[in-house]
């Protein structure tokens, strides 16, 4: 239960980071708010040779919600996140996904752009910046000189626990994309105990015409494939049998295996309800002009998501 | 670079200071000795409680800058500087036990007491917070740690009665 040996570094400056990770390959690991990291350490599941604090690099401890869309810099904690009244506003959805990640005392080490590199497929913002399109903007240091690009969600999730980026890249920033007007979100997961990884969940947006009715909508699954998997769940929403026909879409659209905690089935049949519930939610605040939402908001979500919080740990 | 000159190995000593409970300490450590480790074999402040080391538990919980973390799931090397609270600084100057230790005594917030300073240290976080803390917030805060003897209960009237004897003081 002792992490293996392994030499620090805390380098001030991403170049000096980027020139660490360029030097050690595939020998170093990142560390920011270790809260996955360092269970996987303790447990000796991995055991690098050398860690790379980014904690002392000045300027990656930043927020900028403009025109909806959320950036976030690579030492921000969730808990910075959820505290931020600028953040609620422009991104609720970010905001209650982030409130289902383990619990308040890991939120306030845990860091956004680490949840999105450690890649958990059990994981909430992987789903969530999959579901948006959204983007981290990763570093290198190559020829002398700092490279950045940016990569998509579609491309960043490689399998569970491993994303496409190369050993000495670092992860800087990550961009959730704004909702588009007219659209409504909710999360739902399902953990046997409070705080655990979700057997299943989703995470939903759906998008209304201007007499309500939904015209498109999309759902991200977490602990269902070894990575986000996003479906388009427009075709489940039309006519009145909108429920079973969602219901069947999802459940066909999934392909989960069975393990330790949960069968095939049972995940499959708890992602397709859960698809469902959020439904309800999402669709109630799409048709809520914004002024209103924050009443709909504590009204709909109360036995659930407003002072629940499920995700990562272990 | 601002890295030191020559590359730092695994089996080099830190020198981690820190602020526990108003008083500066130090140690040297590897870089591998956990926060947890280092409070309680370096600095021999044994009050924190190490449980399930992988950070499900919450026995191990401090207030690091006033706000808790799992202490097992932090190493020292990255807080060095810090300010740290340990259940070894919530009693009174004068030794007689703080508000949220007597609240735990009288309401029977603990029995073995293996998890209590966890426990101790997010109640008084969210009494500063929070002054009247309702039962919601409570098992919110209260939510990642595990008692496997009270049953919880007692533990929400704790909290409650703390934050209760936080206010007659102030």
């Amino acid at each position: 239960m002792k992490p293996a040996p392994f030499a620090y570094h805390r380098p001030g400056s991403v170049e000096d980071a980027t020139r660490l990770l360029a030097e050690l390959g595939d020998e170093a690991k990142v560390v920011a708010g270790g809260q996955s990291l360092v269970p996987l350490l303790n447990f000796r599941l991995a055991a690098p040779a050398h860690l790379v604090d980014v904690n002392g690099i000045a300027g990656l401890d930043w927020l900028d919600p403009a025109d909806g869309a959320v950036a976030v810099g690579a030492t921000v904690r969730h808990s910075r996140l959820l505290r931020d009244r600028e953040v609620a506003a422009a991104h609720p959805l970010l905001v209650e996904a982030t409130e289902w990640i383990a619990h308040p005392v890991i939120r306030n080490r845990g860091t956004v752009c680490g949840s999105l590199a450690h890649a958990d497929p059990a994981a909430e913002l992987p789903a969530v910046l999959a579901l948006l399109g959204g983007s981290v903007e990763a570093v290198a240091w190559r020829g002398g000189s700092l490279a950045s690009r940016r990569v998509p969600a579609a491309e960043l999730f490689a399998g569970p626990l491993q994303t496409t980026l190369e050993v000495d890249e670092l992860v800087v920033a990550a961009t959730f994309p704004a909702l588009a007007a007219g659209t409504g979100w909710a999360v739902e997961e399902l953990a046997r105990r409070h705080g655990d990884y979700a057997l299943a969940g989703v995470v939903l947006t759906v998008t209304v015409d201007g007499d309500g009715e939904p015209v498109s909508g999309r759902a991200a699954y977490l602990s269902c494939a070894p990575t986000p998997v996003v479906v388009d769940i427009g075709p489940g929403l039309g006519d009145g049998a909108a429920a079973n026909g969602l219901y069947d879409l999802v459940a066909s659209s999934l392909d989960p295996t069975d393990d330790i905690h949960a069968t095939a089935a049972y995940r499959r049949h708890l992602a397709a309800t859960l698809t469902v519930r959020a439904l309800d939610r999402a669709l109630a605040r799409a048709r809520t002009p914004q002024l209103e939402r924050a009443a709909v908001s504590d009204a709909v979500a109360a036995p659930t998501a407003a002072s629940s919080d499920a995700g990562a740990e272990r | 670079m601002s890295e030191s000159p020559r590359t730092p190995n695994p089996h080099d000593l830190h020198e981690v200071v820190v602020t526990v409970n108003g008083v500066t300490r130090s140690a040297q450590v590897p870089a591998r000795r956990l926060l947890s480790d280092m409070l309680r074999h370096d600095l021999r402040l044994t009050g924190t409680h190490v449980g399930c080391e992988h950070g499900v538990c919450g026995a191990c919980t401090v207030l690091l800058e006033g706000e808790p973390i799992r202490s097992c799931l932090t190493f020292a090397v990255m807080v060095d500087g810090a300010r740290i609270t340990t259940v070894e600084g919530l009693a009174d100057p004068d030794g007689e036990l703080g508000p949220v230790q007597r609240a735990f005594r009288e309401c029977h917030g603990l029995q073995c007491g293996f998890c209590t300073p966890g426990f101790l240290l997010l109640t008084t976080e969210l009494i500063a917070r929070s002054p009247e803390p309702d039962d919601g917030e409570i098992r919110d805060a209260l939510g990642g740690n595990l008692c496997r003897c009270t049953g919880y209960v007692n533990i929400v009237r704790s909290v409650r009665r703390a934050a209760e004897l936080a206010r007659e003081r102030t």
